[in-house]
């Protein structure tokens, strides 16, 4: 009899969702030849996470921004605006260049669905940025510092509250919601209804169940191409996300600036607010995860980047919360998969105290070689192909480049060929290159 | 106590720093020695960012005392007093990108080294730095992109100082968390700084500060 769940060691939870990844249930190939495809470039992805056995060869992954949709020759505005013209350029795009993993099409989002809403947080095509550019993050503070303690006191009522109504413009009336937990008795319950019957509120909610049903078609859209793409022999290596408890507050809430000054003025809220988020980061992603039947969670790091925090502050403030994290997934046979854009040759000393074969990391700026021998002991390593290069380079530059990497990195296994930042331009006989050179040069004699 | 905010600062204690500033400002001490001290402090932070000594955070921290006391010396100035012998410099995020915070900390470490900054803020489009060299006779334009998307506006920017015949009279240095010697070759930049204090010696070799 099968072994139930909670009965597994992490091993064996791993062993488990890399098999229903490798095998889903249910799944209808285009062909017996996809079929095979898709199993043989999933399983030498595993191979590499696990670090046990040796793949065919090198894997290779492409995780791209903005590319696919400039590719199909659309703008990005196109792409949040139109799901199936946003599907049609990512299909392109894999299917063009035949990764052995690829993102899914998720990365543009649904842009009318941040028009409703009236978004803040980001800036995006046709609204505040050109319809050829790429969304970007709009840094501000978006919680105060006198509100660490609302914020630690009952987190979701801080968020319905205070956090959503400020970062979206059309629920800005949330302000006005009752604290659901007043709701307990008979006498005095219907008080905290009087607010739903506000005309402002009830604007609010009208807006947002508009915006639920553009998400919730933007999502059909986005399970109808996670289908296809498999279906026609390529492997989706993300479930879904989750964060370093750090990065919650310094992109989400405080800002950059805020949360660098809170370690200084207000180090023990900072903390206590890192150390709550723990759990809820722990859920996203085992929750993301089970859903897909995926076992890889995107982990995108920003705020510990080298120079962004001294060493101390990274030991202190940065590393034992994600870790926590990245623990936890690991505990549910999950496959962590932290992505540090930027710089990380400071941190990998640090970040190699995991257990082995269970993590993925995306590296951006880093020393290939010294990454290998430190955090690549115990870690799958993957990037580092330059975005500069692939944009402005030439294919004879990406091949050596690629040949460089496979020489430092690809003994023993552990290793994937990818970019190393999320990439929104490149010349395409480059991508072609890289894949190329990597599938023949990468083989394991 | 006559502690000495220049060190204290330097060494970002906040409280202290700011109870000796309210103590000279209650002893009628010059609000410009105040300020020439919390220079000098600043020298100090982008020395020891630039040995390593300082990251990012000890920057903006630094920059949030500061703004602290310039609030608590202003209504004591007769008049803006400071002036900047570094020369000029032209600073700004390119078109499409909005991204600040790297840009925000060349501006920072330039300010300290003594230059006068020009900062154009971001997505600014090619024509507000034409229009600020000439306004200001800058010999040096920084330019700033996060994006890779940022390269073609940078190429951009420097093609239109040449159509207006700037070019020879700027030096151009580019910034960025993905550019490398292929974007400066691809841009026309002059030269591109790898961090912050980079951008600084750059900027002092063209000014012909040593």
């Amino acid at each position: 009899m099968e072994k139930k769940w909670e009965d597994m060691t992490s091993d064996e939870r791993q062993e488990a969702l890399f098999q229903k990844w490798i095998s889903p249930e249910g799944a209808e190939f285009a062909s017996a030849e996809a079929e095979k495809s898709y199993k043989e470039r999933a399983t030498r992805i595993k191979d590499a996470i696990q670090m046990k056995k040796l793949p065919d060869r090198v894997p290779i992954c492409l995780f791209p921004s903005f590319y696919p949709v400039y590719y199909a020759g659309m703008t990005p505005h196109d792409a949040m605006y139109d799901y199936e013209k946003n599907n049609a350029a990512f299909k392109k795009f894999i299917v063009d260049f035949a990764p052995d993993g690829n993102i899914s099409a998720f990365v543009p989002g649904p842009g009318k669905f941040f028009e409703i809403l009236d978004y803040k947080l980001y800036s995006w095509p046709g609204h505040g940025v050109s319809p050829n550019h790429s969304y970007q993050a709009n840094e501000g503070e978006y919680m105060t510092v006198e509100e660490y303690d609302d914020l630690l006191e009952d987190p979701s009522n801080y968020f319905y509250k205070t956090y959503l109504p400020r970062v979206f413009g059309a629920l800005e009336p949330w302000q006005q919601l009752p604290t659901v937990t007043g709701i307990l008795e008979m006498y005095g319950v219907a008080a905290n209804f009087i607010p739903f019957g506000l005309p402002p509120v009830q604007e609010a909610f009208k807006a947002l169940f508009h915006a639920g049903e553009e998400a919730l078609k933007w999502g059909g859209a986005m399970g109808a191409f996670s289908a296809d793409i498999m279906a026609n022999g390529y492997p989706v290596t993300v479930a879904g996300y989750t964060k370093a408890p750090f990065d919650v507050i310094g992109d989400t809430l405080r800002g950059t600036r805020g949360v660098m000054v809170d370690m200084y003025r207000t180090p023990d809220k900072l903390l206590k607010a890192m150390d709550m988020l723990v759990p809820i980061m722990i859920k996203m992603g085992v929750g993301a995860a089970k859903a897909a039947g995926n076992p890889f969670i995107f982990i995108p790091l920003h705020k510990g980047a080298d120079g962004f925090l001294s060493d101390e502050q990274y030991r202190k403030f940065y590393w034992p919360t994600l870790r926590r994290v990245i623990m936890a997934l690991i505990d549910e046979g999950i496959v962590p998969f932290p992505a540090a854009e930027g710089g990380y040759n400071s941190r990998l000393e640090i970040v190699r105290d995991l257990p082995k074969g269970k993590t993925m990391w995306m590296l951006d700026k880093i020393d290939m070689a010294k990454a290998k021998k430190t955090l690549g002991q115990v870690a799958c390593l993957a990037g580092n192909m330059p975005s500069a290069l692939l944009n402005l380079g030439t294919p004879q530059q990406i091949k050596d480049y690629a040949k460089k990497l496979i020489d430092s990195c690809a003994k023993g296994g552990g290793y994937i060929m990818s970019n190393g930042s999320f990439f929104d331009e490149a010349k395409a006989e480059n991508i072609h290159a890289m894949v190329d050179f990597t599938k023949e040069y990468g083989v394991y004699k | 106590m006559a502690k000495d905010l220049c060190n204290t600062l330097a060494d970002l204690k906040e409280d202290e720093a700011l109870a000796i500033v309210q103590e000279r400002l209650n002893a009628n001490a010059d609000p410009l020695g105040i300020l020439d001290d919390a220079r000098r402090a600043m020298e100090i932070v982008g020395k020891r960012f630039a040995e390593s000594k300082y990251f990012i955070p000890d920057l903006v921290y630094s920059g949030e005392i500061l703004k602290k006391i310039n609030e608590m010396v202003k209504p004591k100035l007769a008049k803006e007093a400071e002036t900047k012998s570094g020369g000029k410099v032209i600073m700004g995020t390119v078109a499409g990108d909005i991204h600040d915070i790297g840009k925000d900390i060349v501006v920072f470490m330039l300010d300290v080294s003594g230059f006068e900054v020009l900062d154009l803020g971001v997505d600014v489009p090619a024509q507000k730095f034409i229009d600020k060299i000439k306004e200001s006779g800058a010999p040096v334009v920084g330019l700033s992109g996060f994006l890779t998307l940022a390269f073609d506006s940078m190429k951009q920017t420097i093609d239109a100082m040449k159509d207006a015949g700037l070019r020879d009279k700027v030096k151009v240095m580019i910034g960025g968390g993905q550019i490398t010697d292929e974007v400066v070759k691809y841009t026309g930049a002059d030269a591109y700084g790898k961090d912050a204090m980079v951008g600084v010696t750059l900027a002092k070799k063209w000014a012909g500060i040593k």
